[in-house]
């Protein structure tokens, strides 16, 4: 599902450039449960919007589905990103003044599906994580947690290949965080490849699959005991 | 094209605008002050064009009065100080020798009571020529001007102004055919008519009898009270004025640079003033009126832009879940192209409604300062069209810094 071969990235900073991706090599099949750890500045969160097609590797090659990403420009990125992606974020990144369901619906906008279905669909995914009665309310409305499902039902709305998750439960207390999490999972039973990024061993943990970067570079790459044993 | 009427499109403009309401009214009063004040500009200058053309209207604009008075120098044995008369010989003269003239309006002029049953005032008398009605057009609204039949029988008829009638008959009452008494005599009323607003009798109003019934009732001889003279439009009226003056000199054998002796008004020259004047207005209006559209125009550009960096997150968001650049952008020139369309429709509602209200205040009786303040309508929808597009234009700069962020940032931005 995700390949991605001797992968580098530097931003510039000033007049020299910062190398954060050192040549990475990463191959993620369909219906994985990937985590990628790692402490802040490690270059998590780079290759997250590197795989997430909101930014653009230096050098390397990059497949997504088996289609090489290369002189990928905004629109059709767009496309790719509204086909093959759904975004988690760590800060849920609702829009503020549309409800639960038209946040939901959204993502079917911009893919062209019309009014009614579209709010058929969301409706659908909003009741998948337990929001169906909390359709209406804006987002100031709902507690994190509950933002945090309604931002999962956005990514999952449009069926993607994958789902990213940055930090997705970073604003949330430890309960709602395993909730969150037992949601990821549902997912992933269901077939759906799920990319987590991290810091938290115990996030990690759930997942299984975890990469573990340090400073641009893969240090490790291994299954966890729950996959092991399963 | 198709998103224009796709009814998404508008729900997602209609819930940015709704969701947003005070910096969509702070875009809209700033569009809208600058039409509403072009609107408003535009139907005042108008007004005071449509008030000055009502003063003059009734006059031939390239006129120019003539009158004698006493000389100021001796010549050819005449001490200074004699007292000069036109004579009907001058105006035979004046049509032979000046260069384009259109009319030549001989006049007399004095005060008299008028009398009609127990009613009574003064008013001015004046004996006129047919011509008159040519250079200073009468707006009759009962009957019939001097004629020349009146001119050759010397009737004692006579034509009055509106002002008069009131004062003299009461309401409802048909002035034409009924005599009204002037110095003891009886004059058959043959016409009336409205002055414009410069009434040529004064505050009283003007009686109007044929001017040799003028001469021989008051013993005028074959003298002239003064003329008037319209030049040809394409002469110029102050040329023709120093050309009659400087014949009448040597007519009536005055010193050729005795200015006293002659008077002379010429109305062409003060209205060519007035007009300028207007001129300069209307320029200025439509100076102010550019500038403040370009001002509302540089403030949508503005709102915009901060629109844009309050939003970027929301861009960034929205970019993320698919939404292409083009999408971005035209949502961003359609909510500026649909504020502005809203904001001039409110300017000119609310101009026009201060222009009705100018009208129904000072617009109306004889002493209005504007006359039917209007704005034309093509010119309103101009602006509107000019506002809108230049709206859309500026809106390009939001909208391209909006998609030039890239969605990784626009993320990033708290």
């Amino acid at each position: 599902m995700i390949e991605i071969k001797n992968l580098h990235k530097s931003y510039p900073i000033g007049k020299d450039s910062l190398h954060v991706l050192k040549g990475l090599n990463l191959h993620i099949k369909e219906g994985e449960f990937v985590s990628i750890m790692g402490s802040s500045g490690s270059g998590k969160s780079t290759l997250l919007n590197i795989v997430g097609l909101l930014d653009i590797h230096d050098e390397g090659e990059y497949f997504l589905d088996g289609q090489k990403i290369e002189n990928l420009d905004e629109k059709k990125a767009a496309i790719l990103r509204n086909k093959f992606l759904g975004f988690v974020f760590q800060s849920f990144n609702l829009i503020g003044y549309k409800t639960a369901l038209e946040n939901v619906a959204l993502p079917l906008y911009y893919k062209g599906i019309g009014r009614k279905e579209r709010q058929k669909i969301a409706l659908e995914y909003l009741d998948k994580v337990g929001l169906k009665d909390w359709a209406k309310h804006l987002p100031s409305e709902l507690s994190g947690g509950q933002k945090q499902r309604v931002a999962i039902a956005r990514a999952l709305v449009t069926k993607p290949k994958v789902v990213l998750a940055d930090e997705p439960t970073g604003a949330l207390d430890s309960t709602t965080s395993s909730s969150v999490m037992e949601m990821l999972k549902d997912i992933n039973r269901e077939g759906m490849t799920v990319f987590v990024i991290t810091h938290e061993e115990e996030i990690a943990a759930e997942t299984d699959r975890i990469v573990r970067l340090k400073d641009g570079v893969i240090i490790s790459d291994e299954l966890t005991h729950k996959k092991a044993k399963a | 094209m198709k998103f224009l009427f796709d009814k998404d499109t508008w729900q997602e403009i209609y819930s940015g605008i709704r969701k947003n309401k005070v910096r969509t009214g702070i875009t809209i009063i700033g569009v809208m002050w600058g039409i509403f004040l072009l609107v408003v500009l535009l139907g005042a200058a108008r007004g005071l064009e449509n008030k000055f053309n009502n003063l003059f209207g009734d006059f031939a604009t390239n006129s120019v009065f003539v009158w004698a008075q006493s000389t100021s120098k001796p010549f050819k044995g005449f001490q200074e100080g004699k007292r000069m008369t036109l004579k009907m010989s001058d105006l035979e003269n004046i049509k032979n020798e000046i260069e384009g003239l259109a009319f030549v309006v001989p006049r007399h002029q004095t005060q008299a009571q008028a009398v009609n049953n127990f009613k009574s005032g003064t008013f001015g008398i004046f004996g006129d020529y047919p011509t008159l009605d040519k250079v200073q057009k009468k707006n009759l609204t009962y009957g019939r001007f001097i004629n020349d039949n009146d001119i050759e029988k010397k009737r004692k008829v006579c034509v009055i102004e509106e002002e008069i009638y009131k004062q003299l008959f009461d309401k409802d009452e048909y002035p034409i055919g009924t005599h009204i008494k002037i110095n003891d005599i009886n004059y058959l009323i043959i016409g009336m008519y409205k002055e414009g607003a410069i009434g040529s009798g004064g505050p009283q109003g003007a009686i109007h009898i044929p001017f040799t019934t003028f001469q021989q009732v008051y013993n005028r001889g074959n003298t002239v009270g003064w003329f008037m003279i319209t030049g040809k439009p394409e002469f110029d009226i102050k040329q023709i004025e120093a050309d009659v003056k400087l014949l009448l000199r040597n007519l009536h054998k005055v010193h050729p640079k005795d200015n006293r002796a002659f008077g002379s008004f010429n109305l062409g020259e003060q209205i060519a003033k007035v007009t300028g004047f207007l001129i300069g207005m209307q320029f200025l209006t439509w100076f102010v009126g550019i500038a403040t559209l370009i001002a509302g125009v540089f403030a949508i550009g503005n709102i915009l832009l901060i629109t844009v960096k309050e939003r970027t997150k929301e861009i960034g968001i929205r970019r993320a879940l698919g939404a292409k650049p083009w999408e971005i952008k035209r949502q961003i020139i359609l909510e500026s192209v649909f504020l502005t369309s809203i904001a001039g429709a409110l300017g000119i509602i609310f101009g026009g409604l201060v222009l009705m209200i100018i009208d129904a205040t000072i617009g109306k009786g004889p002493d209005s300062v504007l006359i039917n303040p209007t704005v034309d309508i093509p010119i309103v929808l101009i602006a509107t069209s000019v506002l809108v597009v230049l709206g859309t234009l500026i809106g390009m700069i939001p909208a391209q810094i909006a998609v030039s962020i890239k969605p990784i940032e626009a993320l990033r931005d708290e």
